[in-house]
């Protein structure tokens, strides 16, 4: 590159920063202040971008109308984050944190579904900025006005909102609120209004931050979940919390970016290297590499105390005999199945059965290993792309069902090495942070995986084709994954991964090494979850990169937290009510995700312990009732 | 014979000086109380012993071999027990289970995939809670017991590796008086019939005056004194730390 290609580069990395530093600034205040991982945070923004574009069409696109719009935007995306602190999450706040993690997906559900109901599908491009529609000559080449803005944005922003929090009282709460809750508590601080004020900032920021990308980039619908996973990757780089950080890491990943897109193809010993497609997977591996060289961020602190998760979860007992009847009345009715019905309830099952493996492996990390993973339909997908290719490269269907699983499980070996030395958001965001790395593999990757096409016609072998028998192959492997599973949480390798959950401390003085613990059950749950990619992809006959996008990773967090993570069996309720929502719903409704979303909602409001959590206790409070009633 | 020795141990936290230069040795068979005012530095010397940090100098030996650079895991290993100040124990496991970890542990039976862990070991936890006097509660849920109980289970837990070294750090705290003479009465009458050398922190005088053979004082970090219970009640610079507090006084009338 010359020396000015690098220049413009240079100043291309930093328009990007700005837009990415908004959203990261408004996502890390939210977090330091009230501890709630936003996932909608992402979906604020493109309420920005949108309501910005209805507006400007609105006013008319002279000066006014667009820079009143760009403003007016923000501020109404400001006003709604307040109404969902008040409304939502202050009920919440002292709920476990994977409720709340799940309200905020549910609100990512609604806002997605209300911006398709009233922009429809089409992106929308906005209109050039007035009086900074043109460019100007910078080292000989054109570069546009706008960006020139951008770049004076983001550190404007930056001061002012140094400004606020050094300079000003509220600003000063807030900083006590981000060090010390309990602390700030006692000094009296009315956290209600201190916390709605910070939502609706981080909110500001949001929606100013896809608001003013409006002439750059067309308002659409998977603004949110890109947005969400560059935000998260900034803060987590940054450091929790850290507005610095968050500027620091917003500029870093925003400048390899585009030096990234600069260099362009190289060729290499004859090698052609592309670096313009590496843009997609190198965030994440800046990210993966920060957070193993400093765990905490570049400029953050070592989080205090982790908050206990709500309350203890009771000791694990052996299933009772009524427990083990109705699971094999279950299993036998699910055999006696395909003498009754053919055709699409057999589909729909073994969709059912194929999530509720990969709902139990999630929950297997999450759960008794205290593990969060927001990526594990990275598992799901390499089982089914290693079924596939294995497949499509000559060898029997049943091979296929081996590699599948085996190569979800090489794939959990590598990532969850890196992923147990870390903990909390930063190991979510780190598994996160693999399954998009392996999912941008897959995408760009043609000449292999078909790229954004998948692959097409893996069929199951000749005597497991009829819908029929393939069904009680499903049926096979699910229940034996599940089975085992759970077997294995009542073994002492299960009890040992509790004991490093529950108190790391104790664990190492007993001779337990956690980490390798943990590491082993990362394994476990990629290879399950393997199985479950592989029967899923025979029963498709196809494999799509969808199969191992984010948001796949999200309905199974979604399915272990809708049946609860306090119970075994929660996560197979959850998997079954979650696809036949979204399969019954789907088909009836054009909103399911909206539909979700509240149901979402009204549970977690209602149930803070997830479906099976609640059913449990409500069994356990009539049986103590029973019993102490009087005879 | 020695069976843990100490050599000019020191850590500072920042412009802290936690431990300063502490040299001790503790004998099988031996009760040794290391007592000081709050913020003392016992803690970070027993997190020193047990490799949960490291120090910045100086040595600890067990039974003849350095210690430094060992994970706890592995200095539990070597048959080290330890309970926590601020008790540690898994609170989604009965007290039964808990013992069970250990004890698996111990076996080296904690990485099977297909055993039934609580099946396993049951006569030897229960035998080790009814030392500790919690056999009748085996089957309740450690986040619900009382802090003192959970204690007792930290000694439970302490003891199932079968140590010839064990580390209490407060042990009685949040137990009632009678309960914490008979808590260190159990650990004093182990310690002579197993040959286990103790090394206890305690902030209650009477227990420490009644049952510890010697007592080593810290005070800001620094040994300050060393001796039989009644040499270091008389010593005057231990007199000077506690003044005030009547802890030595009580005792002394005690
Ligand atoms: N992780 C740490 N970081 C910074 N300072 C520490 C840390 N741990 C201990 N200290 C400091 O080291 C000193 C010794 O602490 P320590 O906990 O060892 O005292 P202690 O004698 O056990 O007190 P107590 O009787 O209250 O348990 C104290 O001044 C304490 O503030
Ligand atoms: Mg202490």
């Amino acid at each position: 590159m010359t020396a000015a290609a690098i220049l413009i580069q240079f100043l291309n990395g930093l328009a990007s920063a700005s837009s990415l530093f908004l959203v990261a600034a408004g996502l890390s205040l939210i977090f330091g202040v009230t501890r709630i991982v936003n996932f909608a945070h992402g979906s604020l923004y493109m309420l920005g971008t949108y309501i910005a574009y209805s507006l400007i069409e609105h006013f008319g696109r002279g000066p006014l109308g667009f820079w009143g719009a760009v403003l007016l935007a923000g501020l109404i995306v400001a006003a709604f984050g307040a109404l969902v602190e008040i409304f939502l999450l202050r009920r919440i706040y002292a709920a476990p944190e994977l409720l709340q993690l799940l309200a905020t997906f549910a609100l990512v559900l609604i806002v997605k579904d209300f911006a398709l109901w009233v922009w429809g599908p089409e992106d929308l491009l906005g209109p050039r900025a007035p009086g900074l529609g043109g460019a100007v000559e910078i080292a000989g080449r054109q570069f546009p006005e706008y960006d020139l803005f951008l770049i004076v944005l983001g550190p404007l922003v930056l001061a002012i909102l140094w400004a606020i929090l050094t300079r000003t009282r509220w600003g000063t709460l807030v900083r006590a609120a981000t060090e010390d809750r309990e602390m700030a508590g006692a000094l009296g601080v009315n956290q209600k209004w201190l916390f709605t004020g910070v939502f609706a900032l981080g909110s500001l920021l949001a929606g100013l931050g896809g608001s003013v990308q409006i002439p750059r980039e067309p308002a659409n619908l998977f603004m949110d979940l890109s947005v969400i996973s560059d935000a998260f990757v900034v803060v987590v780089v940054g450091g929790l919390g850290s507005i610095g950080g968050a500027f620091l890491a917003a500029l870093l990943i925003a400048e390899i970016k585009a030096f990234c897109i600069g260099i362009g193809d190289v060729t290499w010993f004859g090698h052609v290297l592309s670096f313009s497609k590496l843009t997609l997977v190198v965030e994440f591996i800046v990210m993966a590499v920060v957070l193993v060289i400093r765990p905490w961020g570049l400029l953050g602190r070592q989080q205090s105390v982790p908050r206990s998760s709500g309350a203890a979860e009771a000791p694990l007992a052996l299933p009772s005999r009524t427990a083990v009847q109705a699971l094999v009345a279950l299993l036998a009715a699910l055999a006696l199945v395909p003498v009754f019905f053919s055709g699409y309830a057999l589909v729909l099952l073994i969709d059912i059965m194929v999530f509720a493996l990969f709902s139990v492996s999630l929950y297997f990390i999450m759960g008794p290993g205290g593990m969060h993973s927001f990526g594990h339909a990275a598992y799901f997908g390499l089982g089914a792309y290693g079924a596939g290719l294995i497949v499509k490269s000559g060898a029997a269907m049943e091979v296929g069902l081996l590699a599948g699983p085996l190569l979800a499980g090489i794939g959990a070996l590598v990532f969850g090495w890196f992923c147990v030395r870390l903990s909390g958001v930063y190991l979510a965001m780190l598994t996160l942070a693999f399954a998009q790395i392996a999912w941008s593999v897959v995408f760009q990757w043609d000449a292999v995986t078909g790229g954004s096409n998948g692959l097409i016609g893996i069929w199951p072998a000749p005597w497991l084709a009829s819908k029929t028998a393939y069904y009680y192959l499903a049926l096979a492997g699910c229940a034996t994954g599940i089975f085992v599973l759970w077997r294995i949480l009542y073994a002492p390798f299960g009890y040992a991964l509790r004991a490093g959950r529950d108190s790391p401390l104790r664990a190492d003085a007993i001779g337990i090494d956690v980490r390798s613990r943990q590491w082993g059950a990362f394994v476990i749950a990629g290879l399950a979850a393997g199985l479950a990619g592989s029967l899923s992809a025979f029963s498709k006959g196809s494999i799509s990169p969808e199969s191992m996008a984010v948001p796949r990773s999200v309905d199974g967090l979604v399915m272990v937290l809708l049946g609860g993570i306090q119970n075994l069996t929660g996560p197979v309720w959850g998997a079954a009510l979650f696809t036949w929502l979204q399969d019954a719903v789907a088909r009836e409704i054009d909103y399911w995700r909206a539909v979700l979303g509240a149901v979402i909602l009204a549970l977690v409001l209602a149930f803070p312990q997830g479906i099976a959590g609640y059913i449990g206790q409500f069994i356990e409070s009539r049986r103590v009732k029973s019993a102490g009633a009087p005879a | 014979m020695s069976v843990l020795k100490v050599r000019n141990l020191s850590k500072a936290y920042g412009g802290v000086q936690a431990v300063s230069n502490v040299t001790f040795e503790v004998a099988a068979g031996e009760l040794l109380a290391l007592i000081g005012p709050n913020g003392a530095g016992k803690t970070t010397c027993f997190n020193m012993l047990n490799g949960q940090i490291a120090a910045d100098s100086g040595s600890v030996e067990f039974e003849g071999r350095a210690l430094t650079g060992l994970k706890p895991r592995q200095v539990w290993r070597l048959g080290v027990g330890r309970t926590f100040q601020i008790t540690a124990t898994f609170a989604s496991m009965t007290v039964r289970e808990n013992v069970q970890m250990a004890l698996l542990s111990h076996h080296g039976r904690l990485g099977s995939l297909a055993s039934i862990a609580t099946r396993a070991c049951v006569d030897e936890a229960e035998a080790l809670l009814e030392r500790v006097g919690m056999r009748a509660q085996a089957d309740r849920s450690c986040a619900v017991l009382a802090y003192g109980d959970l204690k007792r289970i930290e000694l439970a837990v302490a003891l199932a590796n079968e140590p010839r070294l064990l580390l209490m750090d407060e042990p009685t705290a949040g137990m009632a008086p009678k309960e914490r003479n008979a808590l260190m009465r159990l650990a004093a009458d182990l310690a002579r019939d197993s040959n286990i050398a103790v090394l206890f922190t305690e902030h209650d005088m009477d227990v420490v005056f009644a049952h510890a053979d010697r007592i080593i004082v810290l005070a800001a970090g620094e040994l300050i004194a060393e001796g039989r219970p009644d040499e270091v009640r008389a010593h005057p610079k231990v007199r000077e730390v506690y003044l005030g507090s009547g802890a030595m006084y009580g005792a002394t009338h005690a």
